[in-house]
């Protein structure tokens, strides 16, 4: 609890970084960047989490456990997500997303 | 009366015709020749035997004729509609099959000797026996179907003896139109049976020719724009006999089926599938007299008359002697559809159906008589064309005697036969209609004109240069002229109106006189007219030819009614009807079935698109639709 | 096992064996042996049929029911009357006159012969089932194998028009279906349960709104592959492209199926949708058949005369169909049978011709009777039955067309009819044209001087599919008997 700010102003804080997260998603041309955004959306959703358990559940824990879940799940996710970039920086020899357009039409 | 026997009548043509036809390359000609003539000659002597057994035998009962029939159902359309298969025997049927068989087997005889030596002998006497058998049963049919199956088989037995020299194209094309002209008359025939089968009630000619009949009495039930339907019925059925006989406007076909060896024009197209219409018209006449107080017979009448005008005209211009006799043949034609369309029907009011009937049996004879002598003539010379023969008396004096005998039958001077029928014609016109009557006076000296002008073309006036030097036809193609020469001479003798009349009674026919005086006056004007102009080769035709200028030429050009058949069929019909047809088929009609694969191919490579193989698109969708479903249900769980 | 199951089991026993055969010769002589089994079973149905009729009287007889799906009532159910015993002739015979023919299928026999089998099966099917989703399964049966047998074996533009025949039937499958399962969902209206069973939806009322609904959707959905104008379209390109045998089977048999499905299925159970649409229809067949007749004068390939000549013959069978009476039923089924004797008989020859001269072009043919006598003397016997020449069965189809057609005294009917007569001129002028240019004449390309005598396995053929159109048109009385009696029951329900 911080006083003289409402839930509304923080949940603002972490909507405006979630979707900061899916615009970089959507549009960045480097596979890492697209990475960092994911991280982006991740830990908007982990404030989100916490922000709620301590504003409106305060007598709660779930949230704040929950947060630490994701804080470790998105450091898998991301060795995970390099090691793929890695090998697939080793068969096309670039880190471009406009390069792995294979798959169509 | 026993009449089983008469069915063998037409079965033995019809068997000569399967055997001849299935072992067509196994069969010698000469074995072929004989099965003809031989099955013929049985079926004749049968004919001639019924002819005996019904009018002398068995003759009158009660003062009428009677009829038999014997008769199995062929097919069954509707509880009270059916085809029945069967003979029927009244005076005209076992006429018409004394006239048809003493013609097919003159004819038969005489092929064996005009067709030796041709590739296709035993085909073409396969396809006499075809005939024969066609015509037979249309003759002996015993309901409205079958005699209408009979007339579509005389019609390909016609197509095919036509287009025997296969290989000639003006043989084919005259094949072609004379089935597809008459096939267009029997396209009226057909729905004129449909109407007389759904108003009637039935197809039989018994039921329908009684005067008493339901058939008969309540032809006013129905109308049509003002006429019973019956009425129209009639005229229809008379479109198809009119086809068949070559009455005006149908008659395109018969100049061209010329092209068919002489035999065949002889048998077919002067002495019995051309009678078939009148034929018709006299089997259906109690209906024809009786409903509507005769309008259809009226109309009989008048296209009768101008038919054989129309066609005399023409015969007069003409260079070829076939086309010259397949006019002839119109003509009279004409005078027989005349007669039965002035015909009342009781006794002596019936003398029109007595005369037409009459006619049809001498003139079988005497036009049966003059193409085959034509053809002896055109045999010996290598030409149809007057302009080729001359002086031929000479070289060929029974076809010259017997060709002489048959001009002068068909122009009516007594005492040869033609003078009789064509005598009770004119009284029964005389008596009904002036107009018809003074037609036909005049039609009788054009007759005498155009047959003495080929006469003195053919056998007298200057001899032409002959490549081979002409001599007589052998025995089995002068034995044949001369019996119906024979016959021309006497068959006129014969007192017809004892046999056959409209009411089946038989009368007792008188000579009128000063008609017959009249009509033999206006037959010898035109031999002395033909002798005056083509006895001697003489310039006095062509320039009375020029003097009568345009009108000459449209004579002798037909009065361009095959130009208007040409134009009709393939300007209209093949150009403006069948092409577009074909055209908007292909173009329009498949091209919206094309076009519809094409729209679908065009939309798949527009959908294409949604597959761009870019994460970061499906990313965008995925995102995309989780918000509006999220809005959804927000606005869902709100309101 | 009932005699009528033993139609889709031989053909299945004879695709067994065909698997293991090695070369032409055994698939052929398999097939033929199979195909000739089945016409023996054809004709034995025939007798036995009558027999059966003498003491049974319903409807269908030979019937044999099995559960096949429980929740919808779909059920493997046959039986036959005397309409499906002609038609089940009809397709014996014209099976085994197509195997005559393929008696020089070089590529693939093995393969060709299965497909083949595969499709008759579809047929027999189709004609011995009264459940109408099972009827439906059989009809894709006979269809789907026709994008094989054109694409693979046939010739010129053959992709092109596998894909568009089978394409538009396909079409006309997807909207059939919606009509089937529209009768279905509607088979309940009296109280009863939902069924498939034609003879029990038969008995049933469905209600007029429905029927109005649902009739133009299955009579389309049939009729299509009988040809009804506009959808005819596929016709002349698949049966161009298509082998001969293929033709034959497709032109003769397959086209019957649409008739015959319009008989069953969409005017005996939904009558009174008949009666209310078929002014439109009636329009649209007798457009077909004046316009499928004018179509063909202006041809000059010979099998797209003969595809256009089946538009024309096939539209009389829909416009008779529409008549709603026995006699114009009994013409449509003659004619039914009549037309795909003919129509086999005549790709029969246009494949011997081809074979021979390697052109089916009529300009570049001409005087054939010469140098292949029996050929052509036997195409023009089959074009004069086709023309409606009596003594063959055209005419005895067409006669009774007419007559119960004129039975009807709406002055459109009228009218409409007039117009199906004069088809007779029309049909005389193309089908003479060809024979004029084609068989008769001068022979116009020397090559053709000598060309080869026909065989016994192609004569085999042409009589066999001979004789039944003889035979028809001289006898018809036992046919047409047997046709009118088992179309009684089906007048009942139209009154």
């Amino acid at each position: 609890m911080i006083e003289g700010i409402t839930i509304y102003e923080i949940l603002t804080l972490t909507t405006i970084l979630f979707f900061i997260g899916v615009y970089g998603f959507l549009t960045r041309r480097n596979l890492i960047s697209i990475l960092i955004s994911v991280e982006m959306i991740l830990n908007a959703s982990v404030v989100n989490f916490v922000i709620i358990n301590k504003y409106l559940y305060p007598d709660e824990l779930q949230g704040v456990l929950f947060s630490i879940f994701i804080i470790a799940v998105a450091a898998a996710e991301t060795a995970l997500a390099v090691a793929i970039i890695i090998n697939l920086y080793r068969q096309i020899s670039s880190v471009e997303v406009k390069d792995t357009e294979v798959m169509k039409y | 009366m026993n009449i089983g026997y008469i069915i063998l009548i037409p079965l033995i043509p019809l068997v000569v015709f399967l055997v001849l036809g299935i072992f067509n390359q196994k069969i010698k000609p000469s074995v072929s020749g004989y099965v003809g003539v031989f099955g013929l000659l049985v079926s004749a002597a049968l004919s001639l035997y019924a002819a005996y057994q019904y009018f002398f035998v068995f003759g009158k009962t009660d003062g009428f004729y009677q009829t038999f029939s014997e008769k199995t159902v062929w097919m069954n359309f509707t509880e009270i509609l059916h085809i029945d298969m069967g003979i029927l025997v009244d005076p005209i049927s076992v006429m018409m099959l004394v006239v048809v068989s003493v013609v097919s087997l003159m004819v038969h005889i005489y092929s064996r000797g005009y067709m030796k030596g041709d590739d296709g002998y035993t085909k073409f006497f396969a396809f006499l026996s075809l005939f024969t058998f066609s015509m037979y049963g249309l003759v002996l049919a015993t309901n409205l179907f079958q005699i209408y199956i009979f007339w579509e088989l005389v019609g390909v037995s016609s197509y095919l003896l036509i287009g025997y020299y296969y290989t000639k194209t003006t043989a084919i094309a005259a094949a072609k139109k004379a089935f597809i002209v008459t096939r267009f008359a029997d396209f009226g025939f057909l729905i004129g049976i449909l109407i007389i089968g759904y108003y009637t009630g039935t197809f039989d000619f018994e039921t329908l020719n009684n005067p008493e009949g339901s058939a008969i009495l309540n032809w006013a039930v129905t109308s049509f724009m003002g006429l019973s339907v019956i009425t129209w019925a009639l005229i229809l059925i008379f479109i198809g006999g009119a086809g068949k006989s070559a009455m005006f406007p149908f008659h395109i076909w018969l100049p061209d089926a010329m092209e068919g060896p002489t035999p065949v024009s002889a048998l077919i197209h002067a002495a019995t599938m051309v009678v078939a219409g009148i034929f018709l018209v006299a089997r259906l006449f109690p209906m024809f007299y009786f409903v509507e107080n005769g309008f259809a017979l009226n109309i009989v009448a008048y296209v009768g008359a101008f038919s054989a005008l129309f066609a005399a005209i023409i015969a007069i211009t003409q260079n070829d002697i076939k086309r010259v006799l397949a006019f002839s043949t119109m003509s009279q034609l004409g005078y027989m559809m005349l007669a039965l369309g002035v015909s009342g029907y009781e006794g002596h009011d019936g003398v029109g159906y007595m005369a037409s009937m009459f006619h049809l049996f001498t003139h079988a004879m005497f036009k049966a008589l003059l193409f085959l002598g034509a053809g002896s003539v055109i045999h010996a010379v290598h030409s149809n064309f007057l302009k080729d023969m001359g002086g031929l008396r000479k070289y060929m004096p029974i076809t010259n005697i017997t060709f002489l005998i048959a001009a002068l039958a068909i122009s009516g001077v007594p005492p040869f036969a033609g003078f009789w029928s064509k005598d009770e014609i004119l009284v029964a016109a005389y008596d009904q209609n002036k107009l018809i009557y003074y037609i036909g006076v005049f039609v009788a000296g054009l007759t005498a004109f155009y047959m003495f002008r080929i006469y003195f073309g053919i056998f007298w006036g200057k001899e032409k240069y002959y490549e081979h030097k002409p001599k007589e036809s052998p025995l089995s193609m002068t034995f044949p002229l001369m019996v119906l020469a024979f016959l021309s001479i006497t068959a006129g003798f014969i007192p017809f109106s004892e046999f056959i009349s409209a009411d089946k009674a038989g009368f007792e026919a008188h000579l009128n006189y000063p008609l017959a005086a009249i009509a033999t006056l206006v037959g010898v004007m035109g031999i002395m007219l033909a002798w005056v102009f083509y006895k001697k080769e003489s310039s006095l035709s062509d320039r009375y030819a020029n003097a009568l200028g345009p009108f000459y030429k449209w004579a002798s050009d037909k009065f361009y009614f095959d130009e208007i058949y040409m134009f009709i069929t393939k300007k209209i019909l093949f150009k403006r009807v069948s092409e577009p047809i074909a055209k908007f088929d292909r173009n329009y009609v498949d091209g919206t079935m094309v076009g519809i694969g094409n729209k679908t191919v065009l939309t798949s490579e527009k959908i294409k698109g949604l597959q761009s193989g870019k994460v970061q698109d499906y990313a965008f969708a995925f995102i995309a639709g989780a918000v509006i479903i999220g809005l959804v249900f927000i606005y869902l769980l709100t309101s | 096992m009932d005699i009528l199951s033993l139609f889709i089991i031989v053909p299945l026993l004879t695709i067994a064996v065909l698997v293991f055969t090695k070369s032409l010769k055994q698939a052929r002589v398999v097939s033929m042996i199979g195909s000739f089994i089945q016409l023996g079973m054809a004709i034995n149905l025939v007798f036995a049929y009558l027999k059966e009729r003498a003491i049974n009287q319903d409807i269908m007889v030979f019937t044999r029911d099995l559960v096949w799906f429980e929740q919808f009532n779909i059920h493997y159910s046959v039986g036959v009357d005397g309409i499906s015993v002609a038609l089940l002739l009809l397709t014996s015979i014209v099976v085994l006159a197509g195997v005559f023919i393929s008696w020089k299928m070089y590529d693939l026999p093995k393969e060709f012969f299965i497909s083949l089998i595969v499709l008759s099966i579809g047929v027999y099917g189709f004609f011995i089932t009264i459940d109408l989703f099972t009827m439906f399964v059989f009809f894709e049966i006979a269809v789907i194998p026709m994008y094989l047998l054109i694409g693979i074996w046939g010739s010129g533009p053959k992709e092109y028009s596998a894909m568009k025949l089978t394409l538009m039937l396909m079409g006309a499958s997807a909207v059939l279906l919606v009509g089937i399962l529209g009768i279905y969902y509607n088979s309940d209206a009296d109280g009863g349960v939902l069924t498939f069973n034609i003879l029990e939806i038969a008995k049933v009322n469905i209600p007029f709104e429905a029927q109005k609904l649902f009739f133009p959707l299955t009579f389309i959905g049939f009729a299509v592959i009988s040809a009804l104008f506009p959808f005819h379209t596929w016709s002349p390109d698949g049966h161009a492209s298509a082998p001969t045998a293929v033709s034959m089977l497709h032109a003769g048999v397959l086209m019957k199926l649409g008739g015959y499905g319009v008989f069953r299925v969409a005017m005996y159970l939904l009558p009174e949708g008949a009666m209310d649409w078929s002014w439109v229809f009636i329009l649209l067949s007798v457009i077909g058949v004046v316009y499928g007749a004018f179509s063909a004068i202006k041809q000059t390939d010979l099998k797209y005369i003969n595809a256009y000549s089946s538009v024309s013959h096939l539209g009389l069978v829909l416009f008779a169909l529409l008549m709603l009476n026995k006699t114009a039923w009994n013409g449509a089924i003659i004619q039914s049978l009549s037309h795909g004797f003919m129509t086999a008989l005549f790709f029969a020859l246009i494949g011997m011709i081809y074979e021979r001269t390697h052109t089916r072009d009529i300009r570049k043919l001409g005087g054939l009777l010469k140098v292949i006598p029996f050929i052509s003397v036997i195409y023009v016997i089959a074009g004069l039955a086709s023309l409606g020449l009596p003594g063959f069965s055209g005419f005895v189809a067409e006669m009774n067309i007419f007559v119960g057609a004129f039975q009807n005294d709406d002055i459109f009917i009228r009218v409409a009819t007039i117009l199906s007569v004069s088809v007779i001129v029309i049909t005389a002028v193309y089908i003479l044209r060809v024979v004029g240019i084609m068989l008769m004449g001068p022979i116009r390309n020397d090559s053709y001087l000598k060309l080869e005598r026909v065989t016994w396995f192609e004569k085999s053929g042409i009589l066999l599919l001979l004789i039944p159109i003889v035979g028809i048109g001289v006898a018809p009385l036992w046919l047409s008997d047997m046709i009118l009696e088992s179309l009684q029951p089906f007048i009942q329900g139209l009154l």
